[in-house]
């Protein structure tokens, strides 16, 4: 399924400092954009809950004192061969093709689920207020908007990224900042086990002596 | 997996449904049933079905647009069980009413083609791989057939009586059968390696990784969809439920019972449960990837 474009997020696992701006940013344009709202539950009370296209994770490699933390950006990876698209009984779900973009069509998700259980990245969440199935857009409705400055037109989570440890382009051009990024910092996909060819690259942390 | 009550009810009901037509149309196709069997049978196959169909709804969020899963039977198992399904049970309603040969033919191929749908709906989840195996389609069918031929039993002593020891010697031939097939699954899933690790999942090459936040402090879909959250303990005594109720119990009380009807549908209420049970165990036994990412609250 590979589409002439690719537009995809290249994240810096070297610079990452696991602020959540990302998240917080995503949450706030796209809970007011065209995939909002993203619903949220009990948001202030004692056991929250809601729909996030990201998060950023904390792990710990290595053992004490050898250790390092890494801060982990999580969100759709916008594989190539996505196996969310094809097990989708109503077509809803569908990978973009002139952009790449894994999206899913509100009006005609079912709720019923099977995406979500066919992603083996857990990156589809059901809302529990829209009773569809919500998902990283790559902010779509951002990222084509004419009306934006050129400069504007990237993800929220891009824009707010402090350490720009988030970078947004074509994969498929060779001579894109962030095919140039996976070429010399050696990106990498997630579980490549699984032949999904994720779009998303992580760039690994650099080796440093003390 | 969390086990979901509604696909729990939908492929136990259903294949009970399935089974027990499969053995009254083929008994009347050789001409050897009565009438009054046939009939019994094909409206009880329905109601299951139908109960079925009914519990599937539940499963969705926005149930009034379930037609819509008609539409991708080129690349979607479960689209392709969404029509198989209604088709199978129109075909059923139509034998039942017109008594055309054909269609009950039909029907017993939708009927044999809906058990492979079903299963292929979870074997082709290639990274759920206590699923991914023609195992999965096999068992249920096999769980299926085997729950209809015992249901079929006590439906006999009403409208077929003098066939009802014949039926009990094939449920319990047929049930034996299920049951070793199923158990031979528990061993092979037992012995699985998952091939996905937190290493490869993050892509950091170190055999010592833990996670010490997932991002955030409440749950999310991530944290309730995928994890059944039951203690070991539970999920072994499902099992044992299982391998238990689904054949041993029954299978003394089709042979061993005395013949009588109350036996009869004791032994299918006893398989029936245990087929729950093993669904329930199928769901909770499947590790999903994504829990990788889930392994530390906050």
């Amino acid at each position: 399924m590979t589409t002439p474009k690719q537009l995809a997020l290249v994240i810096d696992l070297d610079v990452c400092v696991g602020c959540h701006a990302c998240v917080t940013s995503c949450k706030e344009w796209n809970d007011g954009g065209s995939a909002g709202p993203l619903t949220d539950r009990n948001a202030y009370g004692k056991d929250p809950t809601g729909t996030f296209f990201n998060r950023v994770q904390t792990y710990e490699v290595g053992e004490f004192p050898h250790t390092e933390t890494v801060h982990f950006p999580k969100s759709c990876l916008h594989c190539e061969e996505p196996p969310c698209v094809p097990v989708c009984p109503t077509g809803a779900s569908y990978k973009r093709a002139e952009d790449g973009i894994v999206l899913v069509d509100y009006d005609k998700c079912i709720g019923c689920g099977y995406c979500a259980w066919a992603c083996p990245y857990g990156a589809r969440e059901l809302d529990p207020g829209e009773k569809v199935m919500k998902k990283c857009t790559l902010c779509a409705d951002r990222v084509a908007d004419a009306s934006l400055p050129e400069a504007e037109r990237k993800p929220a989570c891009v824009m707010a990224c402090p350490t720009s440890a988030r970078l947004f382009g074509d994969v498929h051009d060779p001579e894109s900042a962030v095919s140039q990024a996976i070429r010399e910092r050696g990106g990498y996909a997630l579980m490549p086990e699984w032949g999904t060819r994720p779009a998303n690259r992580y760039l690994p942390r650099r080796k440093r002596t003390a | 997996m969390k086990p979901a009550w509604s696909v729990i009810l939908l492929t136990t009901l259903i294949g009970a449904g399935q089974g027990l037509f499969l053995v009254s149309f083929l008994l009347a196709a050789f001409r050897a049933s009565p009438g009054e069997f046939s009939v019994l049978s094909n409206e009880v196959s329905l109601g299951l079905l139908a109960a079925g169909l009914l519990a599937s709804f539940f499963h969705l969020g926005r149930p009034g647009r379930a037609w819509r899963a008609i539409t991708q039977w080129r690349t979607s198992w479960l689209s392709r069980e969404v029509i198989v399904l209604p088709a199978f049970m129109a075909l059923v309603l139509l034998f039942e009413v017109s008594g055309w040969f054909l269609a009950g033919a039909i029907a017993a191929i939708l009927c044999v083609a809906l058990f492979f749908c079903t299963g292929m709906v979870y074997a082709c989840l290639k990274f759920l791989q206590e699923w991914a195996t023609f195992l999965t389609p096999l068992n249920f069918t096999l769980l299926g057939i085997a729950s209809g031929v015992t249901l079929s039993v006590p439906l006999a002593t009403l409208a077929w009586p003098q066939f009802a020891g014949p039926l009990a010697l094939g449920a319990f031939a047929l049930s034996g059968l299920a049951w070793l097939v199923r158990g031979a699954t528990f061993l092979r899933n037992a012995r699985l390696r998952p091939k996905s690790t937190t290493a490869s999942a993050i892509g950091v090459a170190h055999p010592r990784i833990a996670q010490t936040s997932q991002g955030f402090a409440g749950g999310s879909y991530n944290t309730r969809e995928f994890f059944h959250r039951r203690p070991a303990a539970i999920v072994h005594a499902a099992r044992w439920t299982f391998l238990v109720l689904f054949f041993p119990l029954p299978g003394w009380l089709l042979g061993w019972g005395g013949g009588s009807p109350a036996a009869f549908w004791t032994a299918f209420a006893l398989q029936f449960a245990g087929l729950v049970a093993e669904r329930w165990v199928f769901f909770a036994d499947a590790r999903h990837p994504q829990n990788l990412y889930y392994q530390a609250g906050a």
